[in-house]
């Protein structure tokens, strides 16, 4: 099935198949949506008092800069799913210390604050780097290290194993909740689930483990761990009309903004609320909002199916997948994809409360963008290293 | 991974989508309408919210520039805009109620852009524009309250600038239109004074309600400018000159007062001038035109008549003459083929160069004159030039006046560049003069300047001599000149602010007049100077002007001047200082006579007003 000769073989390529040609025009159809609409967000605006100075360092950042991103990513994403997994394996401890490590720095006079959060490394005068994208990554590798890696006989990860898995996703995610990123936090905590649910964990443990999680969740409440703005945002979640020109503001605009753009949208280019720069943050977390509004119902629905298919794929490859590593790794991928998804569209429709995760693919963002692609490589190299070892 | 598991997660995620489009679809199809008209109601507006400007205040800390609230009208030009009729409508209504005519009120509103005249909106066209500041509280409330009647006009409370002291020193503090200082220290020190403006994003509806504010910066207060300007001595200062010109008849003129060991303005009083209110209501075109923008003080030129003198000996000492022996004043003297009288024709005999300044004699200068330009020795203007005429003195105030130290060079190059018109004139006469002796004189100079009018000759050197003929000085110029005479030599780049204060009271900077060079004469020579002026009040010129003075109090010393102005009166001068105060009181009047019986008296009572202060201290 591999292409190359034996003789040829060099340790990391050769025994592979070929790529998920599905998955692949998926990850390259939503990029270029999320280009389109990152340049309709971010044109020069005509409207009156059009707001300035929104958006992270440097404002409305520029189409040119997502442009180059993606082809990062793609490159990338490119030479990840050439990749053999056992091979990209003997990567995982120092990728996963350097995510620690980058984590870390942050929180340290390196790290930069961009609305309230310090998430963002500052490599020079312009470079930024958002390390919780790039911890995405390295924290799908390595909770398959314990739950993929199965001891000789089991067909499922022991105590031992679901523990370490616990111990891997906490070290991360405390170093984001002290950004304060709840979003991100987020993410880890259902990529921890899905890469759980994914290793064949028992179903006693995955049920003990969420209430454990829910009970954490009431007890920070009832001890006031819940910042009074984290709050807030749940309370407009519900109505957001009580606070309109407060934290219900992002909510109510971003609601306009999709609700006006009907069935068929105003066409691309031509959203009104999008010119306006009504709704901050458009060309990163609320990207979904210049869909709703210039491509319509047809559009986002369009965009959300796309995402459908990507993550069908990714499950296909994971149920596929030859070793439990391929597994375990496809479904903490899956499980991070899906659920930024619907966190991020969800806030901007108003079933999710505000919080910052950008949209997989589509929001403007050098790292989140390189992170989704090279999520999308890992899937693939999961695929191809899963076929090469099918008889 | 087993069957089961994987189809737990493809319905996880069969569920998130269904789920979302669900929700879109009710958003986007279901109720699309109702989001699609909030779409069109909503606007964002983002207005600058203006810092509470910094304050002027004298060097006792006497405000001479604040702020206060005052009820202010304003019209939003962008409301207006949309209305059927333009706004017209809504204007002339206001115009009633305001009492204001509709043509200026429309003019206030446009904004400011190429071809349009004053008065005009400088700022953004989405900021309300002040129409009527100050207007009465009634006012207000019915502009207010009847928004059915005023879409677009709002009243509100705002600072404006207001000037507790009047129109004193009105030229000096400048003014501050659009937010930004125009003129005076108002324009020299906006940076301090302006403070950073606030902003403030609000959301408004379709009935033009804010709904909410998702944004707001606060509005950083500016600075505090601490001058070395004394209220009492700037109101001493404008009542002489006011009553001067009062009884010369004249309508020009300025006084200087300097500290002269420091360079730091005490008082700069300049007429005519303005009320500094007028630019709070805003100004019509024609208002504008007929303002006395310019500071005498700092922008106005005259020739410095025998003020001037005081560089010629200095340049005469340059020159090796000796400043103690005996020179004859005769009644007129030759120079080339041209006889220059001496003031009145009055031989005075002979006298030593104090007495030359003492009693101004005129001949002196131009034998001094004639013989330096045989020599072909430029000290005069060397020496001019060395006490600062010539060239901006490097006040903390803009636009300063040059004023002109005539030489050879400047000479030729006029004559370069009018030489064409003088031959063209020199050919065709002036036939459009009435005045048929004046149209001879003109012809024959413009004769001369044709052949050979760009030679530097004895004549023009005997006028340099006297601070006549072309040598232009502002009264600032001449201050720090005589202040360096006073201290030793020393010539400051003038200052009127002394420091930077933050509203907390911590100092941001202060500020020293800078040191620009030394006068270019000996400590010997300026210890003579000294000693001649301080015969001009007591025995000289201006003896009959200080008739009485306490002199025993305030040992005041000064030069009168009488400077020629073609076909008007004379500019009458003086210059004057004393050890202690260590002040320097320049005082000229445009076409106030002679130095010693229009310039003098206003000096002396400016010396008496700071005697009386001190007496009071």
């Amino acid at each position: 099935m591999s292409g190359a000769g034996p003789r040829r073989r060099l340790a990391w390529t050769p025994v592979l198949g070929g790529s998920d040609r599905v998955l692949t025009a998926a990850a390259l159809a939503l990029s270029g949506t999320g280009l389109l609409l990152v340049w309709s967000a971010t044109r020069a605006s005509g409207a009156p008092g059009g707001l300035s100075g929104y958006g992270g360092p440097g404002g409305y950042g520029s189409p040119a800069r997502q442009t180059g991103a993606v082809a990062a990513g793609l490159v990338l994403m490119w030479l990840v799913s050439r990749c053999d997994l056992r091979v990209l394996r003997a990567y995982v401890p120092p990728a996963y210390a350097l995510a620690l490590l980058a984590l870390a720095a942050v929180l340290s006079p390196l790290g930069t604050r961009v609305n309230g959060a310090h998430s963002w490394l500052v490599l020079a005068p312009g470079v930024t780097l958002q390390p919780s994208e790039f911890a995405k990554v390295a924290l799908a590798l390595a909770l398959a290290v314990p739950l993929g890696e199965l001891r000789e006989g089991r067909r499922r990860p022991g105590p031992g194993a679901v523990a370490l898995a616990l111990v891997l996703a906490a070290g991360p995610a405390g170093l984001i909740a002290s950004q304060p990123d709840v979003g991100t936090m987020l993410v880890f905590a259902a990529m921890t689930g899905g890469a759980l649910l994914a290793s064949g964990a028992p179903k006693r443990w995955l049920a003990a483990l969420a209430l454990g999680a829910a009970g954490t969740a009431v007890a920070a409440w009832r001890l006031g761990l819940v910042r009074p703005y984290q709050l807030r945002r749940l309370l407009v979640l519900a109505d957001p009309a009580a606070d309109p020109g407060g934290a219900g503001y992002n909510a109510a605009q971003a609601r306009i903004a999709i609700g006006s753009g009907g069935l068929l949208g105003k066409g691309l280019f031509h959203g009104g609320q999008t010119a306006g720069h009504f709704v901050p943050e458009q060309h990163t977390d609320f990207i979904f909002t210049v869909a709703g509004e210039e491509l319509g119902f047809a559009g986002a629905a369009a965009i959300l199916l796309v995402v459908g298919v990507l993550l069908w794929r990714g499950l296909s490859i994971a149920r596929r997948s030859a070793s439990p590593y391929g597994a375990v790794l496809a479904g903490g991928v899956v499980s991070w994809l899906a659920f930024q998804t619907f966190l991020n569209v969800g806030m901007t429709v108003g079933l999710a409360p505000v919080v910052g995760v950008p949209l997989p693919f589509v929001s403007y963002g050098g790292s989140a963008t390189v992170a989704g692609l090279l999520a999308a490589g890992l899937l693939q190299a999961a695929h191809r290293t899963g076929k090469a070892v099918q008889p | 991974m087993s069957r089961g598991r994987v189809a737990v997660l493809r319905l996880l995620v069969l569920a998130m989508l269904a789920t979302l489009l669900a929700r879109l679809w009710f958003l986007q199809v279901m109720d699309g309408d109702r989001y699609a008209r909030a779409a069109a109601g909503v606007r964002i507006r983002t207005v600058p919210v203006p810092p509470l400007r910094g304050r002027i205040v004298d060097v006792s800390g006497r405000p001479l520039a604040a702020n206060r609230t005052r009820p202010v009208v304003t019209v939003d030009a962008a409301a207006l805009a949309h209305q059927p009729d333009g706004g017209r409508a809504v204007l002339e209504r206001l115009a009633g109620v305001l009492g204001q005519p509709y043509r200026q009120l429309a003019s206030k509103v446009r904004p400011c852009g190429p071809g349009v005249g004053q008065p005009c909106w400088p700022g953004s066209p989405y900021e309300p524009v002040p129409v009527a500041d100050g207007v009465a509280v009634p006012v207000a409330l019915q502009v207010g309250e009847r928004q059915r009647d005023f879409p677009g006009v709002r009243a509100e409370l705002r600072p404006v600038r207001v000037h507790p002291r009047g129109a004193a020193a009105a030229h000096t503090l400048g003014y501050v239109q659009g937010g930004a200082g125009r003129a005076g220290l108002e324009a020299a020190y906006d940076r301090d004074l302006a403070g950073r403006p606030g902003l403030r994003t609000v959301a408004v509806d379709n009935t033009g309600a804010v709904t909410g504010t998702p944004r707001e910066v606060p509005p950083v207060p500016g600075d505090t400018l601490v001058t070395s300007l004394d209220v009492r001595v700037q109101a001493v200062a404008e009542q002489a000159l006011a009553r001067a010109l009062a009884s010369g008849g004249g309508t020009s003129g300025a006084v200087v007062v300097l500290e002269s060991g420091t360079g730091r303005l005490v008082a700069l009083a300049g007429l005519p001038a303005y009320d500094p209110g007028v630019w709070t209501d805003g100004v019509t075109a024609r208002e504008y035109a007929r303002l006395p923008l310019l500071s005498p003080p700092v922008q106005g030129q005259w020739a410095p008549g025998s003020t001037w003198k005081v560089t010629s000996v200095a340049a005469a000492a340059r020159a090796g003459y000796d400043l103690g022996a005996s020179y004859a004043c005769p009644g007129a003297y030759r120079v080339g083929d041209r006889l220059f009288r001496n003031f009145g024709g009055a031989d005075l005999g002979r006298m030593t160069m104090r007495g030359a300044l003492a009693v101004s004699c005129d001949t002196i200068f131009y034998r001094l004159a004639d013989e330096l330009w045989r020599r072909g020795d430029q000290a005069l203007e060397e020496t001019a030039r060395g006490f600062g005429f010539g060239r901006p003195t490097g006040v903390d105030l803009p636009g300063e006046a040059a004023g002109a130290v005539p030489d050879a060079a400047a000479k030729r190059a006029r004559w370069r560049a009018t030489r064409a018109e003088s031959c063209r004139r020199a050919a065709t006469g002036y036939p459009e003069q009435a005045d048929r002796a004046r149209a001879a004189y003109l012809t024959a100079i413009a004769r001369e300047s044709c052949r050979d009018g760009g030679a530097w000759r004895g004549g023009d050197a005997a006028n340099l001599a006297i601070g006549q003929g072309g040598v232009l000085v502002t009264p600032l110029q001449l201050a720090r000149a005589y202040a360096a005479i006073a201290n030793g030599g020393t010539l400051f780049a003038p200052r009127a602010g002394k420091a930077v204060v933050r509203p907390d009271g911590t100092t941001v900077r202060t500020i020293t007049p800078p040191v620009t060079g030394r006068l270019p004469a000996s400590a010997a020579t300026l210890a003579f100077i000294r000693d001649a002026l301080a015969q001009v009040p007591r025995t000289g010129t201006a003896a009959g002007a200080f008739r009485g003075f306490p002199f025993g109090r305030i040992a005041v010393a000064g030069k009168t001047g009488t400077a020629e102005a073609f076909g008007r009166r004379d500019t009458s001068w003086f210059a004057s200082f004393a050890p202690d105060p260590a002040y320097t009181v320049v005082v000229v009047l445009s076409e106030g006579g002679l130095g010693a019986e229009g310039a003098a008296p206003a000096a002396r009572a400016v010396w008496e007003g700071v005697l009386a202060l001190r007496g009071a201290r």
